[in-house]
């Protein structure tokens, strides 16, 4: 009798505990970026480049059809103080307290070639599409936000103020792209700060600039590898982390998630031996029990 | 092997004055619903686009429902450990399961931006196989419906008694049935909760380079799951205490001492995975360094410690104002706990902050007030409890 019992905690502890204390117990491979789709697009900022004009602010609320924040300047003009819910492109402004030196700093979506936000989304609302770009379909979406807490750049917005409410976040213009277009913030920046290309080009032209100009730049492509890589790319003369970009490591987001939940799920195998070996356990009990001159009843 | 009474309603009037003011907030917390649906939950609620979670993900539904986690704690301990002396608290543990994870699953309803696609979620077709949260959401769906059919055979019971007719021909027919396929359901009632129960703390391991390192560990699955079984004990211990007091029966001290035994071994994983997890990942200095979150975490231990000191000797857990307080301390230490992974460890960057609304908070306590009136009149009208009063054996 002991032993299907044994078995099934065994089983049970082995669904909980045994593949967490693997996932934790082999140390870490040195994690490979992500390899990216063969279609992949993106787009290459360079700080050094980027005048701060914001016209790619316009051009994207009007591509996108977002009306602009103006609840800071009195309705007057577009003053968002980050991405939000009418704001899915947005340059901001980094001023050393020290010397007074200065960086722009333009934070959209970074399309990461392993997005937590896809990982996270229930029925795939978000998910990474055509050309490796995170499209959103509303269509699919219920509203859980669980997006939000995933996204380690805090990119999805949710629209707060309605009633019916969608998530935001910039899809790389992909309704431009599909008519043969560029992203809107690419087409009109005046100085070239960003632009729209295929990704290995432009991680290639990123590196080509640094090697070119050692003394105008850190000497990194941000977005190469954090978070496992992502297909937005970032050149700058301040440190990154200095312009809001966080520091992370080459782990996608999604890696711990992989290692307990998917490991444990694959397939669904161990479920289903684990509800068989409940029933059986419990089959057993309750014979017992009832035998003991007592109706069933739980 | 003791004998123990079969379940029967409890005798008496139900709209005494504590449930009269219970059923008030239950109608103040449901009309607050009403407005949240008319205004949207940018103005019903404290959230943002920083904390685009707050009190009703971490209270109602994660520390709601390892609240309700009575009944699979007991079912657990009853069919799998085969403790059958314990048998008898079963029917009743379920019922506040029942109605903690209906509960539960009506503050997603209201938390969700989009409710009218929640139907789409059993389109098996557009799963998202590698969420988390469809698979917690599923099981919560699942383990609900689970959970009233454990205990339908209260409710058929009661129809037996029935003057109509044809009502209590369907008991009748059904009782029997439902007693024999009874097992298989029971098997889904320890089957998904350890599935869910543990996929409550996977959730947060997507915020991962987000949450303090305190709390941040490959092990959340694993201590949301150890400290939901204590808790379920514990609500099982606290809810046999209250019902005792409030309806003048004895309570069952045998079998909640022997509860309170079993609750430690569990705390004892819980902590010391905990602990252990902590050296492991080299932050238990992190624990000392009596910031906010190092008190935070803190609190929490004490809490569990306190819990366990408590629960320390037989005579102790004999004594029934000290395992209700042991049993309070832990459940305060597994809410905690939820409420830290959820809230206070989850750093979404300086630029944010949350604290409930008026509406949030009066949505929440709403909540629970139904909950218990419902409990109340339940355990009124259907055989959920054991024993008649003062039949239980006294210790």
């Amino acid at each position: 009798m002991g032993i299907s019992r044994r078995a099934a905690l065994k089983a049970m502890a082995a669904a909980t505990a045994g593949t967490v204390a693997t996932a934790v117990g082999t140390p870490k491979a040195k994690a490979a970026v992500v390899a990216a789709p063969p279609d992949a697009v993106g787009m290459l900022y360079d700080s050094t480049k980027c005048i701060g004009c914001k016209s790619c602010m316009v051009a994207c609320n009007e591509a996108n059809d977002l009306p602009p924040d103006t609840a800071l300047s009195g309705g007057l003009w577009q003053m968002p103080l980050d991405l939000n819910e009418r704001t899915k492109n947005i340059i901001k402004l980094y001023q050393d307290p020290n010397d007074g030196s200065h960086a722009f700093v333009k934070r959209q979506c970074m399309h990461c070639l392993d997005p937590a936000c896809a990982s996270a989304c229930l029925l795939g609302a978000m998910k990474k599409r055509e050309h490796g770009i995170i499209t959103y379909d509303p269509d699919l979406c219920i509203g859980c936000r669980y997006c939000q807490m995933a996204c380690p750049f805090n990119v999805p917005k949710f629209e707060w103020s309605k009633v019916m409410p969608k998530m935001v976040k910039c899809e790389l213009c992909n309704h431009r792209i599909a008519k043969g277009k560029i992203p809107a913030c690419c087409e009109v920046c005046p100085t070239g700060a960003v632009i729209f290309g295929e990704y290995t080009d432009l991680l290639a032209e990123a590196h080509r600039r640094i090697d070119k100009h050692p003394d105008r730049y850190v000497p990194k492509v941000y977005g190469e590898t954090e978070v496992g890589g992502t297909q937005v790319l970032y050149l700058a003369h301040t440190d990154f982390a200095k312009l809001g970009l966080p520091t992370y490591g080459s782990d996608p987001v999604p890696t711990a998630v992989r290692e307990v939940f998917q490991e444990i799920y694959q397939g669904i195998v161990p479920p289903i031996a684990l509800y068989a070996l409940l029933a059986a356990v419990m089959i057993r009990s309750r014979r017992q029990l009832t035998g003991e001159g007592e109706e069933e009843k739980p | 092997m003791t004998a123990y009474a079969q379940p029967a309603a409890v005798q008496g009037a139900i709209f005494t004055r504590p449930v009269r003011a219970l059923t008030a907030l239950a109608v103040i917390g449901i009309g607050l619903v009403v407005w949240r649906f008319v205004v949207g939950l940018g103005q019903s609620t404290a959230l943002n686009d920083g904390y685009p979670w707050g009190l009703w993900i971490a209270f109602d539904v994660v520390t709601g429902t390892s609240l309700a986690c009575g009944g699979y704690a007991l079912v657990l301990l009853v069919y799998v450990m085969n403790r059958g002396q314990y048998h008898p608290l079963v029917r009743a543990a379920t019922v506040t399961s029942a109605f903690g994870y209906s509960i539960a699953g009506f503050s997603v309803v209201i938390d969700i931006g989009r409710p009218w696609l929640a139907w789409k979620l059993p389109l098996f077709w557009h799963w998202n196989l590698r969420s988390v949260l469809l698979e917690v959401a599923l099981c919560i769906l699942t383990y609900t419906i689970v959970l009233w059919i454990e205990l339908a055979p209260a409710f058929l019971e009661r129809a037996q008694a029935s003057t109509i007719p044809w009502i209590r021909q369907l008991a009748k027919t059904w009782l029997p049935v439902l007693r024999r396929m009874l097992v298989w359901v029971a098997a889904l009632g320890v089957l998904l909760p350890t599935m869910h129960q543990s996929g409550l703390g996977t959730l947060l391991l997507l915020s991962g380079p987000r949450l303090h390192p305190l709390w941040n560990t490959i092990m959340l699955p694993l201590l949301f799951l150890t400290s939901c079984i204590a808790m379920g004990f514990g609500v099982v211990v606290l809810e046999s205490a209250l019902s005792s007091r409030l309806l003048g029966r004895r309570p069952e001290m045998e079998m909640l001492a022997g509860l309170g035994a079993v609750i430690r071994p569990v705390l004892h994983l819980y902590l010391g995975v905990r602990l252990v997890d902590l050296i492991v990942r080299k932050q238990i200095n992190q624990l000392f360094a009596f910031d906010s979150y190092s008190v935070m975490s803190l609190i929490e231990f004490a809490l569990f410690f306190g819990a366990l000191a408590l629960l320390r000797e037989e005579r102790q857990r004999r004594d029934p104002r000290t395992l209700f307080r042991a049993a309070m301390l832990m459940l305060l230490g597994g809410a905690l706990y939820r409420f830290d992974v959820f809230l206070i460890a989850f750093q979404p960057g300086p630029q944010w902050t949350y604290f409930p609304s008026v509406t949030e908070i009066l949505v929440s306590t709403g909540l629970v007030a139904a909950e218990v009136v419902g409990y109340i009149v339940l355990i009124m009208r259907f055989p959920i409890l054991a024993g008649a009063p003062a039949a239980a054996p006294a210790s």
